[in-house]
C-alpha cells in the first residue's frame, strides 16, 4: 500500500467534524498559506508539483491557475466541480462524504492564491446529502474564523457556498457549469473566451475538480516538490481511483501513480481481481468516455511492458491499443459481459445527456444508440458497422464541447477491438440472443 | 437529449407559496450571491419548490418560483424542463430511480428494473395504483462501486438484490426509511 495524502483519516472516527479534523493534522495548510506565504508561492508550489487535473482532462493545475486574467477591481472566482456524472467515477462522493473539511481546506487556500473572495462548490443534484454534509462542515469553518472576514488576522476575507444542480451529465463540463450555476440551463459557452477570462457572471474563473483542490492540501504542507517525488515522470501524486464493474472487492482507492495496472486489478491491497474467479474481458480505465480495452491490452502495452497507472502509460499506443487515465472510473468486465451491449448502454446514457445544442452530437448521438440497439438485438446488418464509425467521424471535433468526442470515441474503440464480436451479431443473429459471445482472441500483430 | 415537455392539463389548483420559514431560508440563498444575481439560486429554489408543493412542478409552482426570483417565468420552464431531476407531473409518495448506466449494467440493474415493476405491477414511468411508488430508471448516479442501486428522495439503497428491494419496499409501505 502506498502513501495516502487524500484519504489517510478517512476512517477516523468523527472526521467529519471540524474538531476531529482539526486534531489530526486539518487547516495546517490554510495556517501555513496564508500567514507566511504569498499567493505567487502558493501558485508556485502548486506549479512545482506538477499537479495535473483530476476530473478527467488531466491539465496541469498551476498552469490554470496562471492563465487566471486579474483586472483591477473586478472580482475573480474560484469554483469547485462537484458535478462528478462520468459512468463509473465515484471518487469526489467518497472525498466529500467522509472528509468535507478536506474539500474546504482546498477551497480556502486555492482562493487565497486565486485571489478569490468568493467560491462555490457546484455539486450534481443528486448528491443532495452530501450537500447537507458539506454545508454542516461550512458552518463549521465560519465558527472557528476559517471562513468570513479577515481569516486568521490575515486580511484575506473569504466566503464559501454550496450549489447544487438538477441532473445533467453535462454540467460538469466547465462552461455548462458556470451557465448552470447562474440559474440557466447547461448549454456549453463557445470558447474562446475561456472561464479564466470571462467566466461567472463575466468575470475571470477558475474551475477545478474535488479532487485536485482537496491535492492542493498537502502541497503546501509539504511543499511541491515533495509532492512531485510520489508518481512516475509527468504523472504526480496520489490519484483517487474509483474501481467498479466485475471485481472482487470494487471501491475507491487512493493509489500511488506508477503502480502497475496489474497489481491495481489483482493486488491484496487493491481489487483482489475478477469476482467470482472469471476471467478478465476488457476494461475502461478512465471512465465511460475514455477508449475500451481488450484483456491483452489491460495489464501489458502493445509493445508488452507493463502498463502502469499514470496518465502516460494507460495512453501508450494511443487510439490503436491505448486509452486514457481520465477521471478514474476503472470499470472492469468479465468473460460473461456483452461488449455490444455495453456500449450501445454508453452510448444511450450520452444520447440521454447531450444538451442538444450542436446538431453534430444532438442527432449523431440519437443516431448511434439507434444503431447499436439494432445490432445488440440481433436486427443490425454489418454495414451498421461502418455506418457507426461514419457518424462518429461526423461527431468528432464538430461540437462546442467535448461530449460529442466522449460519445464518439468509445465506439470506436469498441469496433476496433470488438469488431469480431460485432460481426457476430449480425452473423449469428439468434445466437447472440441466447448467449454471450465470451472472451476474444488476441490478434497475431497488435497495430 | 433530456428536454421535456410541460403538459399544461396538469395543474395545481391553489396558488402554492412559501411558508415564512422556506422564504426565509430562500433569502439565505440569495445572499450567497453577488447584487443582481439571485437567479443563482434558481436550481435550488426549484428542488425546495417540488419538495414544498407535492413532489412535482406544476405551472402554478414554477410561476410562483419567476416571481419569488423576480426572473420572467419562461426563465423557470427552460430550467425545469432541461434538468432530470425535476417531475413536471405527479408521481408517487416515493420516487424510485433505478441506475441503468454501464457499471450498474454489469451487475444486473436490468433485472432489478424488471423485477422492482413486476412486484408494483408497473411498468418503468408508471405509478403504482395505490399511489405509493413511482418506477424511473436514471442515468449514472455515481455509486458504480455499489452497484445495482437506485436512489429515493436523498437516499441512495445500494448493493441491491431482489431480497433487497423486497426490505425496502415494505419499510416504505410502513412509513419507515429503509437502512
Amino acid at each position: 500500500m502506498g502513501r495516502r495524502l487524500l484519504l489517510e483519516h478517512d476512517n477516523v472516527a468523527g472526521i467529519e467534524t471540524f474538531d476531529v479534523y482539526r486534531k489530526n493534522g486539518g487547516y495546517r495548510s490554510v495556517e501555513k498559506a496564508l500567514k507566511s506565504m504569498s499567493p505567487e508561492l502558493v501558485l508556485e508550489e502548486v506549479q512545482k508539483s506538477g499537479l495535473r487535473g483530476r476530473g478527467g482532462a488531466g491539465f496541469p493545475t498551476g498552469m490554470k491557475w496562471s492563465f487566471l486574467a486579474k483586472p483591477e477591481g473586478v472580482p475573480r472566482y474560484l469554483l469547485c466541480n462537484a458535478d462528478e456524472s462520468e459512468p463509473g467515477t465515484f471518487k469526489d462522493r467518497y472525498l466529500m462524504e467522509k472528509i468535507p473539511h478536506l474539500l474546504i481546506e482546498g477551497m480556502i487556500v486555492s482562493s487565497f492564491a486565486l485571489g478569490a473572495n468568493q467560491s462555490y462548490i457546484y455539486i450534481r443534484g443528486e448528491y443532495m446529502w452530501i450537500l447537507d454534509i458539506l454545508e454542516k462542515a461550512i458552518a463549521e469553518a465560519y465558527e472557528k474564523g476559517f471562513l468570513g472576514k479577515n481569516i486568521l488576522g490575515s486580511g484575506f476575507d473569504h466566503d464559501l457556498s454550496v450549489a447544487p444542480g438538477g441532473g445533467a451529465y453535462i454540467c460538469g463540463e466547465e462552461t455548462a457549469l458556470i451557465e448552470s450555476l447562474e440559474g440557466k440551463r447547461g448549454n456549453p459557452r463557445m470558447k474562446p473566451p475561456f472561464p479564466a477570462v470571462k467566466g461567472l457572471y463575466g468575470c475571470p474563473t477558475v474551475v477545478n475538480n474535488v479532487e485536485s483542490i482537496a491535492a492542493v492540501v498537502p502541497i503546501i504542507n509539504d511543499g511541491g516538490e515533495e509532492y512531485a517525488k510520489i508518481g512516475l515522470g509527468k504523472s504526480t501524486g496520489t490519484k483517487l481511483i474509483s474501481a467498479c464493474g466485475n471485481l472482487a472487492r470494487p471501491g475507491v482507492y487512493e493509489i500511488e501513480m506508477g503502480i502497475t495496472v496489474e497489481e491495481f486489478i489483482y493486488g491484496d491491497d487493491y481489487c483482489r481481481g475478477i469476482a467470482n474467479g472469471k476471467k478478465l474481458k476488457a476494461c475502461v480505465p478512465g471512465g465511460s468516455s475514455v477508449p475500451i480495452l481488450p484483456h491483452y491490452l489491460v495489464t501489458k502495452t502493445a509493445a508488452g511492458e507493463d502498463r502502469l497507472m499514470t496518465y502516460e502509460s494507460l495512453a501508450d499506443g494511443g487510439f490503436a491499443s491505448g486509452s486514457m487515465l481520465g477521471s478514474g472510473g476503472f470499470i472492469v468486465f468479465d468473460e460473461d459481459q456483452c461488449i455490444v451491449r455495453n456500449t450501445w448502454n454508453f452510448a444511450r446514457f450520452y444520447a440521454h445527456e447531450s444538451c442538444g445544442q450542436c446538431s453534430p452530437c444532438r442527432e449523431g448521438t440519437g443516431w448511434m444508440e439507434k444503431v447499436l440497439h439494432r445490432l445488440e438485438h440481433g436486427q443490425g446488418n454489418l454495414r451498421d458497422i461502418d455506418l457507426l464509425a461514419e457518424i462518429n467521424k461526423k461527431i468528432e471535433g464538430n461540437t462546442i464541447c467535448p461530449l460529442g468526442d466522449a460519445a464518439a470515441w468509445p465506439v470506436a474503440a469498441a469496433i476496433r477491438h470488438f469488431r469480431d464480436e460485432f460481426e457476430w451479431h449480425v452473423d449469428e443473429r439468434e445466437e447472440s440472443q441466447k448467449r454471450n459471445y465470451g472472451l476474444i482472441r488476441e490478434p497475431q500483430s497488435i497495430a | 437529449m433530456s428536454s421535456s415537455h410541460i403538459d399544461l392539463s396538469k395543474r395545481h389548483s391553489e396558488k402554492p407559496v412559501f411558508s415564512a420559514e422556506k422564504m426565509a431560508e430562500v433569502q439565505v440563498l440569495f445572499a450567497q450571491y453577488p447584487e443582481g444575481k439571485s437567479k443563482s439560486a434558481l436550481i435550488r429554489v426549484l428542488h425546495m419548490a417540488e419538495e414544498e408543493f407535492g413532489g412535482w412542478l406544476s405551472i402554478e409552482t414554477m410561476d410562483y418560483v419567476a416571481e419569488v426570483l423576480n426572473i420572467q417565468p419562461i426563465e423557470v420552464y427552460e430550467v425545469a424542463t432541461f434538468y432530470t431531476m425535476f417531475n413536471l407531473e405527479p408521481t408517487g409518495k416515493y420516487v424510485f430511480e433505478v441506475c441503468r448506466t454501464g457499471p450498474c449494467m454489469l451487475l444486473g440493474s436490468d433485472s432489478i428494473i424488471d423485477y422492482i415493476g413486476s412486484k408494483l405491477n408497473i411498468k418503468v414511468g408508471e405509478t403504482s395504483a395505490d399511489g405509493m411508488f413511482t418506477l424511473k430508471t436514471s442515468e449514472c448516479l455515481g455509486a458504480c462501486g455499489y452497484a445495482p442501486m437506485l436512489q429515493c428522495g436523498k437516499k441512495y439503497h445500494e448493493h441491491l438484490t431482489k431480497e433487497r428491494v423486497d426490505e425496502i419496499i415494505t419499510a416504505y409501505r410502513a412509513g419507515q426509511t429503509p437502512n
